[in-house]
């Protein structure tokens, strides 16, 4: 049992805060941590490592800072952990992220199970995933609340847009994880961490995966960033302050001025 | 590849403003490092013209032969008469609406893409709505969505009749069969379009960014069709033309069994009723970390009640357990644009203002003058929710019973 699980470091977007007056982020303080989703498809990996034995990669594309979240994956139980780091993938969108992500799957050997997250936070994209299980042409399972492994097969419970649904497929199959309701997160001891720096790490660039220097970075994505700019801002509000009661009365008042209180006002 | 030339001044401009924390000032010149995305938000901001990205210039295509803007429907199912059936979502004709809009700017069809079991005389609605034409798949095999049926039948559709747009909606089932479509084609595809128009004859897609903190203009300039996903509640609705029909175009595609590789062993309905969920609802009370405890959030069921309105909660509430996931809205949530929004003790964290600032009328109630969620809102009320919402409930109930 192989199991290969993509992860991408993030900068932890509900601490980025905007600065109003000129639209410009900032950025101060802001955290680099490794995307929720993809933290719960490694403990869901390890998981099923536990229970049927195997080994697990952990993947990530980078700049060569992201290797602190495959050193976190390696001190969560991984056991081999590889980062794409090269200027060559720059620019790279999704297709050209899933294109390269997928070569260094290929890379590592036979896989017998993919997990992603859903998405990331700073993209919401969750485009990545599906593009892998293409390129390494496995069926998908989007959106898992678990994986399940049972012999050949591999099971899920997913979301859809009505409620939720269970499958199955055959492995190879990739699935990407959604957090479930009951989910804990859980973190290395310090033994851990100290021990996962004994283990195997690759860095791998372009040429070492092989990559069509035509399908990756900027070259290779078919979408392109036009413009980048602060979110529009709307009017300013009106502001009412005053006793509960004043208050009442005047949010009444709103909801009646905007028509909002047919059903519920029969006189006035 | 990015380059600073010897123009840089040293002003620092482009640092604060690159997303990725990719410029440093090393001598006083602007330095960029392996966290460069390329996205070019330092091009805009410098004042001397001294960065400059240089793509590689790919052979200019021909793609006079792709024509037509494209809408993915998707169908739910409903109980008729007690009779199981087909309809299309919402999410269909806001789509229609705004591809309307492209399709005349750009000269072209609109044409809806209706893959189901049966036809329920679709092509009269996706017509009150300004599509064109609608392709037909009609196959007893397409009674369900299954990823690889679905994505391969639309690129024999693409491939057959090459449009240059295709718009799909942003829910699970189109996020799931977007990313395959665009990965098989090698297309460009931007999630989450909140404004979509056409400039220098290509498909400008804007999306919000890094939690909803930035927008971003995308394009797909060197592939066809170019392709985007948009969220329910996005693009308002047009006013639909009753009796303008679709032609209906029946599309005879095989179906080899063997493609589907994901079997469903079950399937669960669990959300609510049609009409009480959030989504769909026409008003919305929201409730944040300010109610402080879940009995206290539960106050607002009384006056979602009153106001035949849905009870929504922000990330902060639904993390503290008031309510369920389903009931959430913001960016990792739901998004709606309720004609009413009445948020009670949500501060308003970016992630969340961008799954409601599109409400027709925002009324929130805080007891920070400066919570930021004034900043998108209509009508601000300045005071203690704890105080108010009770007294509010009492007062519309009173005019209830006179």
């Amino acid at each position: 049992m192989h199991i290969a699980v993509c992860v991408k470091q993030v900068p932890d977007t509900t601490e980025v805060k905007i600065n109003m007056e000129t639209g410009t982020l900032i950025r101060t303080g802001v955290p680099s941590i490794i995307n929720p989703y993809d933290h719960f498809a490694l403990q869901t990996a390890i998981g099923l490592k536990k229970q049927h034995g195997g080994e697990v990669t952990v993947i990530s594309m980078g700049p060569p800072q992201a290797r602190s979240v495959i050193q976190l994956g390696l001190a969560l139980g991984a056991d081999t952990g590889i980062l794409l780091t090269d200027m060559a993938f720059a620019g790279s969108d999704t297709w050209a992220t899933s294109y390269a992500l997928s070569k260094a799957v290929k890379k590592t050997g036979r896989v017998d199970l993919v997990l992603c997250g859903m998405q990331a936070i700073d993209g919401d994209t969750a485009q990545t995933g599906p593009g892998i299980a293409h390129q390494l042409g496995i069926p998908q399972i989007t959106f898992a609340e678990n994986v399940e492994i049972e012999g050949k097969k591999i099971k899920a419970k997913r979301l859809t847009d009505s409620g939720y649904e269970f499958v199955e497929t055959q492995s190879p199959a990739l699935a990407t994880m959604i957090l479930p309701k009951d989910y804990v997160c859980s973190y290395p001891s310090f033994v851990d961490i100290f021990e996962s720096l004994k283990k195997t790490y690759h860095q791998w660039t372009a040429e070492d995966i092989g990559a069509d220097t035509a399908f990756i970075g900027l070259k290779g994505s078919p979408t392109h960033v036009n413009r980048i700019y602060p979110p529009p801002q709307r009017e300013k509000a009106v502001m009412v302050s005053g006793s509960a009661n004043e208050l009442v009365e005047k949010l009444i008042d709103i909801l009646k001025k905007e028509d909002f209180l047919k059903g519920v006002l029969n006189h006035d | 590849m990015i380059n600073v030339s010897k123009k840089c001044i040293g002003c620092e401009k482009c640092v604060p403003i690159c997303p990725f924390a990719a410029i440093q000032m090393i001598d006083k010149k602007a330095v960029i490092n392996e966290a460069c995305t390329l996205c070019g938000a330092c091009v805009q901001v410098c004042p001397v013209d001294a960065i400059e990205i240089t793509r590689e210039e790919t052979a200019i295509k021909d793609f006079s032969s792709y024509r037509g803007v494209w809408v993915f429907t998707e169908l739910e199912d409903f109980h008729e008469k007690n009779k199981p059936s087909k309809k299309l979502r919402r999410v269909a004709f806001e789509l229609l609406s705004e591809g309307r809009k492209l399709a005349d700017e750009l000269n072209e069809e609109l044409c809806a893409v209706v893959l189901t079991d049966k036809n329920h005389a679709f092509e009269k609605e996706l017509g009150a709505y300004g599509a064109d034409k609608m392709y037909l798949v009609e196959n007893p095999e397409l009674a369900d969505y299954d990823t690889d049926v679905f994505s391969t039948i639309l690129i024999s559709l693409i491939n057959r009749h090459k449009p240059s747009i295709a718009l799909y909606p942003a829910t699970i089932m189109g996020r799931d069969l977007a990313p395959r479509v665009a990965a098989s084609l090698y297309v460009g595809l931007t999630a989450d379009c909140t404004g979509l128009s056409i400039k220098d004859g290509l498909l400008l897609q804007s999306r919000p960014a890094f939690g909803g903190n930035i927008m971003a203009d995308i394009l797909s300039p060197n592939s066809r069709p170019q392709m985007a996903t948009v969220r329910p509640n996005v693009m308002k609705l047009i006013e639909p033309v009753p009796g303008k029909q679709a032609v209906v175009v029946k599309e005879e595609i095989k179906i080899d069994k063997n493609l589907r590789r994901v079997k469903v062993l079950e399937r669960k309905i669990t959300h609510d009723k049609a009409g009480a969920r959030i989504e769909d609802a026409k008003i919305i009370v929201s409730g944040g970390r300010g109610m402080k405890t879940r009995d206290k959030y539960k106050y607002l069921e009384e006056l979602c009640r009153i106001l035949g309105a849905s009870l929504g909660a922000s990330r902060a509430a639904v993390d503290m357990g008031f309510n369920e996931k389903s009931h959430q809205v913001g960016q990792s949530g739901t998004t709606v644009s309720p004609k009413l929004y009445l948020a009670c003790g949500i501060s308003g964290a970016v992630q969340h203002i961008v799954g409601m600032r599109s409400s027709d009328v925002i009324v929130s109630i805080n007891k920070d003058p400066n919570a930021p969620i004034f900043n998108v809102s209509k009508y601000g009320i300045v005071g203690d929710v704890h105080e108010i919402i009770p007294k509010l409930t009492q007062a519309l109930k009173n005019r209830l019973k006179a």
